[in-house]
């Protein structure tokens, strides 16, 4: 299975040495094309349509994630949180949910009066701030920390969003006006509204497709560019050893802060477009199963490969939203079994986690890197396993020595 | 001319000086002042404005501590709950510097066994004293067996095989565990939280220490914890086994070049945390009156802050810091409300984090210095 694995890696790298220099240009225009073609292969209010729609925003989301747990290797559990205050930029600048207030900038004549209703473009770019502001916030607390710590520490973040978001109907802020609505929702969020675009309703998917693909375009291009950078580069070393960055000069607290930033805002983004997605902001989405959720995206696609996180976005995104509740929800009842597939999802995900990381723990598609550095261990562990003497006192060297 | 010669080098260090001071202060210190603000807060609230008690149909101004005793009494009650699972995460922790996620959802395995248990022996509220404690003790065990086999199991699927690969792996298997097993229990015993016999009259009041009533509830807890964190701790320094736990928690490499058996004595580690966390589940199961799949979830994270509290890797910390978070949970529950607990031990696990990462009674240890 493997040599096959292997084979056919090495005819793709042929092939691919063989195509002219502009191949990857010409491969990603193409994909670009397609993408942009491909509502109208489907009707405009298929579930297929509104599953690919939520898939592609997951991919956003699995990209922003990808930076902090990817490339700066900050296990990131609270990513929840900025998928919640995302949502929440578009509830509170984007609807009637501050009714005492009367702000119009940019929005379609037929808003209502009342509130705050700014155009989709200014709230994402407002989410994209609060989400980095929150990023650093999350981020300064876990600087001295490693490892698990910084694990522990979102999730506690995470989760104390949350519990805000749940019980915020209690919270005033002024005016008999509240910071959430809980979950009940904040309802009747404004559809987005470009001038001279099509009408965003729910019968018509196909602007709201174009909307998260252009997103999603937009989010790609910066991960690449960003992959590239000085910064990117930075990341990678903190990654593979804190120490050695350090003292090679990489500012430690800036890099890491802006890891949690950057990828903290595309989650808003991402976040911002659910909410006028959905129609409302409700407390109830804002679980921790969320975030393990969109880990497992990253996970599954290849830990700090943007194209992994791409991939696994869209898989995962298709498996909850399509395959699981369209076409296999039936399967444990045909095995006479009572239960609907859709209930225990997140098993479904927790099982995915767990076999993804004892048979392929680089991922679908694999960062280069992290790659080398799984296989060179599992091929030095083979030596040792191989030289290792038999009986009850196992001496085991570490790999550097094994091999001298 | 001297002076201004020896003068200027002094000058850019005193105020780095300074602040390395101020942060071993605010690292000795902080955390106990931060733990102690909460009650020290509502004993002086309660003392100075007084709290309104009902006695006999009349509105009766109270100004002592008995109210904030009686917090203290929930709370450690319900920490002592806390510690035997605090105790699975921090052993587990120390061993093998894994934050086993799946913990809590064994714990609540361990419950699910427990009650399942009752209504196989059929136990019911009116059961005769020596009936109820041999069956009781009977489930104990089996749900002791049953949640440490489960746990030396998820070592064995998910751990092992990811020993030597980056940590994030087994963290992230562990989180996966965690899924699976809230799912088992969803299906086991469906979504919403199911209400159990009060076998034992929880809320009894057995006798009043200064106008704190105690419940025959915290007796129970108490009961069954302070045997089992002794016998745990004998195990650990006085057995063979326990000494090859504390010698593989110290350096895995060197245990095995001494001729210890880490797989095993790790088994053995995951094996003791998972009975510990079975005890816990049945305690809890007999103290709430119901169970819910998902309490494990929010019961793993508040042992988990219970064991950074106190220091991970150190039995005695797990237990200290069970109790305190398990006081901070029941004065959160009764003055700001239970809906914030969650967010106010959340809370308090940040500040600990960035006060004194090692805990109350931790060492210093590669992760968190």
């Amino acid at each position: 299975m493997s040599g096959f694995l292997a084979r056919l890696r090495q005819l793709q790298a042929a092939v691919v040495k063989r195509l002219p220099r502009r191949w990857n240009r010409a491969l990603a225009g193409a994909l670009i094309v397609i993408g942009i073609v491909l509502p109208f292969f489907f009707p405009p209010n298929n579930g297929f349509m509104n599953a690919t729609i939520i898939a592609v925003a997951f991919a956003v989301m699995s990209l922003g994630l990808n930076i902090v747990v990817g490339f700066a290797g900050l296990l990131d559990l609270g990513y929840v949180a900025f998928y919640a205050l995302g949502a929440y930029s578009l509830g509170w600048f984007g609807s009637g949910f501050f009714f005492r207030l009367h702000v119009h900038v940019l929005v379609s004549p037929t808003a209502p009066v009342l509130g705050v209703h700014l155009n989709f473009v200014l709230i994402l770019i407002a989410a994209a701030l609060i989400c980095a502001a929150a990023g650093i916030l999350i981020g300064l607390p876990t600087l001295r920390l490693r490892g698990d710590y910084i694990a522990i520490v979102t999730l506690a973040f995470g989760e104390i969003i949350a519990t805000v978001a749940v019980n915020g109907q209690s919270v005033p802020v002024g005016g008999g006006m509240t910071l959430t609505a809980g979950n009940l929702g904040i309802s009747a969020v404004d559809p987005p509204y470009f001038p001279g675009s099509g009408s965003f309703s729910l019968l018509n998917l196909r602007p709201w497709y174009w909307l998260i693909f252009g997103i999603l375009l937009l989010v790609l291009f910066v991960n690449l560019r960003l992959r590239d950078s000085r910064l990117g580069r930075a990341w990678v070393a903190l990654r593979e050893d804190e120490v050695a960055a350090v003292s090679m000069g990489i500012p430690l607290v800036k890099t890491k802060l802006l890891a949690y930033s950057v990828g903290a805002a595309f989650g808003g983004m991402a976040g911002a477009f659910f909410g006028t997605y959905y129609t409302e902001v409700n407390a109830s989405q804002f679980a921790f199963g969320f975030s393990i959720f969109i880990l497992a995206m990253v996970i599954i696609g290849g830990i700090g490969s943007i194209w992994g996180a791409l991939v696994g976005g869209l898989v995962l995104g298709y498996i909850n939203n399509y395959l699981i509740p369209d076409v296999l929800n039936d399967l444990p009842s045909k095995f006479g079994l009572h239960f609907q597939l859709i209930q225990v999802e997140f098993g479904i995900f927790g099982f995915l986690l767990v076999i993804m990381m004892v048979l392929r723990p680089q991922g679908l598609i694999p960062e280069r890197r992290r790659q080398l550095e799984l296989t060179a261990q599992i091929a030095a562990e083979d030596a040792q396993l191989a030289e290792a003497p038999t009986g009850e006192v196992t001496v085991i060297l570490p790999p550097g020595e094994g091999a001298a | 001319m001297e002076t201004t010669t020896v003068s200027p080098p002094s000058l850019p260090a005193a105020p780095v000086r300074r602040l390395a001071a101020v942060r071993r202060y605010a690292g000795q210190w902080g955390l106990i002042a931060a733990l102690a603000a909460l009650p020290v807060y509502y004993g002086v609230h309660d003392l100075v404005y007084g709290y309104t008690v009902s006695v006999a149909g009349h509105q009766v101004v109270h100004h002592d501590l008995s109210n904030l005793g009686y917090d203290f009494a929930q709370g450690l009650s319900n920490g002592a709950i806390w510690a035997l699972i605090a105790i699975g995460y921090t052993l587990v922790y120390g061993i093998i510097e894994l934050i086993n996620f799946a913990h809590g959802d064994v714990f609540m395995i361990g419950s699910f066994t427990a009650v399942g248990l009752w209504s196989v022996f059929g136990l019911s509220p009116g059961e005769g004293a020596a009936a109820l404690t041999g069956f009781l003790l009977l489930t104990l065990i089996i749900s002791m067996i049953v949640t440490g086999s489960l746990n030396v199991l998820i070592e064995r699927v998910a751990y092992r095989p990811l020993r030597s690969a980056p940590k994030l792996a087994a963290l992230i298997t562990a989180v996966g565990f965690s899924f699976i097993l809230q799912n088992v229990g969803l299906l086991w015993r469906g979504g919403s939280p199911q209400s159990v016999p009060d076998l034992i009259g929880v809320q009894q009041t057995v006798f009043t220490i200064g106008g704190v009533p105690i419940q025959r509830g915290y007796i129970l807890v108490f009961a069954v914890m302070i045997p089992l964190v002794f016998a745990l701790g004998w195990f650990i320094s006085s057995t063979r086994a326990g000494r090859a736990m504390r010698a593989t928690a110290q350096d895995p490499e060197a245990a095995r070049l001494m001729g210890i058996n880490v797989n095993a004595t790790i088994s053995l580690t995951f094996l003791l945390g998972g009975m510990l966390a079975g005890a816990a589940g049945l305690v809890y199961a007999l103290y709430e009156t119901n169970v819910w799949y998902f309490q494990g979830f929010k019961a793993g994270l508040i042992a988990f802050t219970a064991a950074v509290m106190g220091g991970i890797g150190n039995v005695r910390g797990a237990v200290l810091g069970g109790l305190i978070i398990g006081v901070i949970q029941a004065l959160s529950d009764a003055r700001l409300g239970p809906q914030w607990t969650e967010a106010v031990v959340f809370g308090y696990l940040i500040v600990i984090m960035v006060l004194r990462p090692r805990g109350l009674l931790g060492e210093e240890t590669r992760e968190a210095g």
